[in-house]
């Protein structure tokens, strides 16, 4: 049985130092601007190209502390909201990610929300509209988001499941960002940055990505992202072949199938 | 030796070459086979057979010239060689398997004694995929007819099998480099060069290309290495194996490989080039072929004006009506002022391009770095020409009353038990509906099973259950608060307290799809078929409680260049009158060739999501078609293997028959427990559902 020191609260986190992020448009300003003015925030975009760095840049910019719930497909709205545990034969009530950060006026990030239980939805709607309210329904509480909570949602609509789409109802209560990889000089300057590799290795791995990017839907399901590029970059900068490194952080990511896989690694070979 | 013996050799020989009817004599090449070693000998007769299988001619060529090739060349080679060809007796008959037979034995004569060769056929997929990667477009890839690669900008063009040099890892190598400097041409506008009429006037205009040519593989050899220097250390070493350049050429490579050098400065290069000889063509080394690409961005203009007309809507009368016809591609700028997409319109009005004319703007683009105005011309009703470069999808029936057209219908491979291979593109797949029929019998259905409908969809809410709560767990999102009283009640008792106390909904849900494939041969007539019908009737209104998503498709066919697809109901369709009105129309047609719908259902199922995927069978009797060809053992062996390859992707199929004769080759088929034998055609209705209930629970 837990004690109750052992329990810990989900205290939301406060970013110490500026995170690296890489503007490509005009993000930080629409997310100021939603923020000033008390909107959710959705981010569109496919995996690995900045969203979460960038809620966390955010954060940091507007000194918010920050929760990041990563959802799959087993979170439910008790998750997110709280729940009774028993502590030394009493019921204690333990603050879900989602009501410790409306209480503590958070920036609230839930990263793939299409991948949660559809009955979370039903506790996100009413924050993010004008009520800006989360019920608690097993405490008889209702929390009123204070001006600088802020809810902050993500998804990739690269899926091409039907099951894993945003519905509407969802979807227009946000304001809405799109992401995408960023152009090839900056993204090598985001690898350089990120992996300390040189910039004449970093602009062939984004040459490589790009190829990879342009097979999406003709043997992949999505092309390399930038994330993979830094963790390549890493491998490399750390002594390995940049073959190797292809090889395991990049090919072997994005792809289980044989011939995929060997078709990829050919492209490798053609620039390194 | 421990071979055949002659007598042997030749006895099989006559028989498969059909001497008896040809008259030909076998005794020459029998007495060649039989001075084999034991295992060329089995590779000889082995492949005889098989060709003899699809025609007597190609086993006849083969054995005459089989004992010679078999000493110089490589076998893997002699296999690809020989699948091409009954690939080319598939597609376009015997005179081109033959055509290929010919050309090969003079190339396979060229290639390097025991070359260890890579197939095209093998390297397909990588090859296509690598291309793909470099350009980022739809590029497509053909063997081509002999020993050169070429590209029209769109569909690469490769030699069918690569033995150029000694090892497989070279050949390989080789074939990437191919697709390399193919792709290269129209990067590093080679392509445009040609598009743009280069050297047409030239005197000599063919000793003018290939020399342009040559200045252009040196020129791409350097962009390649440039851009790839992977491929670029490649390309080095196979000019290191070739013949050294000849000085004056070596100062060609030098000026060209300038990071600036375009097709122009080559252009330029040429007169004084031609003066000399040409240096002898490397490896890797393409050919250009300006018709080709001429002629593909006239299809592609074509095209584009077509759908742009379809676009714009019905053609106006009036000549202002012209203007108004002609599209423009503008530049959308953003506050920042950095250019944007390009957007297509139609005066001031934004069209949003469908698919297809994106990619051929994209093509067009590709070609002239712009959209000439004329291209964005919608076609007018004057050129009724045109109509002939359009690939239209037309209406399945519609096509049926012409002759056997293979427009709009989806080609699947069929598997060749007597060649172990697959006969690609074999059959030819339309999908149909099924004409509706009376509501009626579905009523008459309901009312006549009415005590049966409702014991099955209670038998089947029983399986639904979506969420359970689960008491006493350790983990959960709720407290169950019995098993808290009871374990504080332990406690007090001076007991040990229970950890087991929380509750949890937990998901059983059923996440199942299936699909039922209904035999709609004309063996059906009658009887059966109104078993069939009443049968899918109860199904559905037990599925409609279960909540499963389901599909239902009936399949007949005549000949591989009529298989049918009836549509009854499709994954994403309500259970409505329109799809009962179809179960009521559902009529027999005519043979029961099987494989395709297999093949063709599998990849319906695969594209639905869920856990586990049924394919479930309704038929009366084995596969077979209306030539002898497919009855009996070819038959069953193409189902199996269809029926393989679907278990393969994680389908698990299911077989309902009332073939008492089917026990024999079902378990074949699907495996010992996986299909049902219904005795009586009556019982079909009755134990549909309740078998599926059994698969399902």
């Amino acid at each position: 049985m837990p004690s109750p020191d052992s329990l810990v609260t989900l205290a939301p986190q406060r970013i110490a130092s500026e995170p690296y992020y890489q503007p490509t448009g005009d993000e930080v300003a629409l997310f100021e601007a939603a923020h000033r003015h008390r909107l959710p925030m959705l981010l569109k975009g496919p995996t690995g190209c900045g969203k979460t760095r960038f809620v966390e840049y955010m954060a940091w910019r507007l000194n918010r502390p920050l929760v990041t719930v990563a959802c799959h497909d087993d979170l439910t709205a008790s998750d997110l909201v709280g729940r009774y545990l028993i502590v030394g034969g009493q019921t204690v009530w333990i603050d879900g990610p989602l009501a410790a950060a409306v209480r503590g006026g958070a920036i609230c990030y839930l990263d793939e929300i299409v991948e949660a239980r559809k009955d979370t939805m039903v506790v996100i709607h009413p924050l993010a509209d004008g009520r800006r309210i989360l019920p608690i329904d097993k405490r008889g509480e209702v929390l009123h988001a204070p001006d600088d909570f802020m809810l902050v949602i993500s998804y990739n609509p690269g899926y091409q499941s039907v099951l894993k789409e945003l519905k509407q109802s969802t979807r227009q209560r946000f304001v809405a960002c799109e992401f995408d990889y960023p152009d090839a000089a900056t993204e090598a300057g985001i690898v350089v940055r990120e992996s300390g590799l040189a910039p004449e290795l970093a602009a062939k791995l984004v040459k490589f990505a790009q190829m990879t990017r342009n097979l999406k839907g003709n043997g992949l399901d999505e092309g390399a992202s930038t994330r993979l590029l830094v963790h390549a970059g890493q491998l490399i900068a750390a002594g390995l072949s940049p073959a190797a490194a292809c090889r395991g952080a990049i090919a072997q990511a994005i792809t289980d199938d044989a011939e995929t896989l060997a078709a990829v690694q050919e492209l490798s070979a053609s620039l390194f | 030796m421990g071979g055949l013996p002659l007598g042997e050799i030749t006895r099989r020989l006559e028989a498969w070459l059909e001497v008896e009817f040809t008259l030909q004599d076998v005794c020459g090449f029998a007495r060649a086979i039989a001075a084999l070693a034991p295992s060329e000998q089995d590779f000889i007769l082995d492949w005889t057979q098989k060709l003899s299988a699809a025609h007597v001619q190609l086993a006849h060529l083969f054995a005459g010239q089989a004992p010679g090739l078999l000493a110089r060349v490589d076998r893997r080679l002699i296999d690809a060689w020989l699948v091409e060809a009954l690939d080319a007796i598939d597609r376009e008959g015997l005179q081109a398997a033959v055509a290929v037979l010919r050309a090969a034995e003079g190339s396979l004569a060229l290639h390097q004694g025991r070359a260890e060769s890579v197939a095209l056929t093998d390297a397909r997929g990588i090859l296509l995929t690598i291309a793909r990667g470099f350009s980022g477009r739809r590029l497509q890839l053909e063997a081509s007819e002999g020993e050169t690669a070429w590209t029209d900008g769109e569909t690469l063009h490769l030699p069918a099998l690569m033995a150029r040099l000694p090892s497989a890892a070279d050949n390989f190598a080789l074939y990437k480099t191919l697709v390399a400097m193919l792709w290269a041409q129209g990067h590093f506008g080679t392509t445009r060069a040609l598009a743009e009429g280069a050297l047409s006037g030239h005197p000599s205009p063919a000793r003018a290309l290939s020399c342009f040519n040559a200045l252009e593989t040196l020129r791409l050899e350097a962009c390649i290495a440039r851009e790839l220097p992977g491929l670029g250390r490649d390309i080095r070493r196979f000019r290191q194996q070739g013949a050294p350049l000849p000085p004056a050429w070596r100062g060609y490579a030098e000026r060209l490989g300038d990071p600036d050098a375009g097709s122009r400065d080559s252009l330029e290069l040429v007169p004084e080039a031609l003066s000399a000889a040409l240096p002898p063509p490397a490896h890797h080394q393409c050919e250009l072929r300006p018709e080709a690409v001429v002629a593909r961005i006239a299809r592609e203009k074509m095209l584009l004006r077509l759908r742009l007309s379809e676009l714009a809507g019905p053609s106006p009368v009036a000549r202002e009506g012209e203007q108004a016809r002609r599209f423009e591609l503008k530049r959308h700028e953003d506050q920042s002022g950095t250019p944007g997409e390009l957007e297509l319109f139609l005066g001031d009005a934004p069209v949003a391009p469908p698919e297809d004319v994106r990619q051929l703007l994209a093509s067009v683009r590709f070609d002239f770095g712009d959209v000439p105005p004329e291209y964005l011309q919608a076609a007018g009703p004057g050129e009724y020409a045109a109509e002939r470069q359009r690939e239209t999808r037309r209406d399945p029936d519609q096509v049926w009353q012409g002759s056997y057209h293979e427009e709009g219908a989806v080609l699947y491979p069929e598997w060749d038990v007597d060649r172990g291979h697959y006969r690609k593109n074999w059959c030819v797949m339309r999908e149909k509906d099924v004409p509706p029929g009376d509501l009626d019998f579905i009523r008459n259905t309901l009312v006549k099973h009415g005590a049966l409908v409702r014991r099955l969809r209670r038998s089947f809410e029983s399986m639904q259950h979506e969420e359970r709560l689960q008491k006493r767990q350790a983990h959960g999102e709720h407290v169950d608060l019995d098993a808290l009283v009871e374990a504080l009640s332990e406690l007090s008792g001076g007991g040990e307290m229970s950890e087991l106390l929380y509750a949890r909904l937990s998901r059983t849900g059923r996440n199942v799809a299936v699909a039922f494939l209904v035999d709609m041969s004309g063996s059906t007539k009658g009887w059966v078929n109104d078993a069939e019908r009443e049968a899918l009737v109860l199904m559905c209104e037990a599925l409609e409680t279960l909540g499963d998503r389901y599909a239902i498709y009936g399949f007949s066919g005549m000949t591989r260049k009529k298989c049918e697809l009836f549509r009854i109901k499709r994954f994403d369709e309500p259970y409505d009158d329109e799809v009962r009105a179809r179960i009521s129309g559902i009529r027999p047609q005519d043979y029961t060739r099987m494989g395709f719908a297999v093949r063709h259902l599998s990849r319906l199922l695969l594209d639905v999501e869920a856990r586990s995927r049924l394919l479930i069978t309704l038929t009366d009797g084995r596969p077979e078609d209306y030539n002898d060809h497919y009855r009996g053992e070819y038959g069953i062996a193409d189902t199996r293997q269809a029926l393989l390859e679907a278990r393969r992707a994680g389908i698990h199929p299911f077989c309902i028959t009332i073939d008492r004769e089917g026990r024999d080759y079902l378990a074949r088929l699907y495996g010992p427990a996986r299909f049902v034998v219904l005795d009586q055609v009556a019982a079909l209705p009755l134990k549909v559902a309740e078998i599926y209930r059994r698969l399902t629970v």
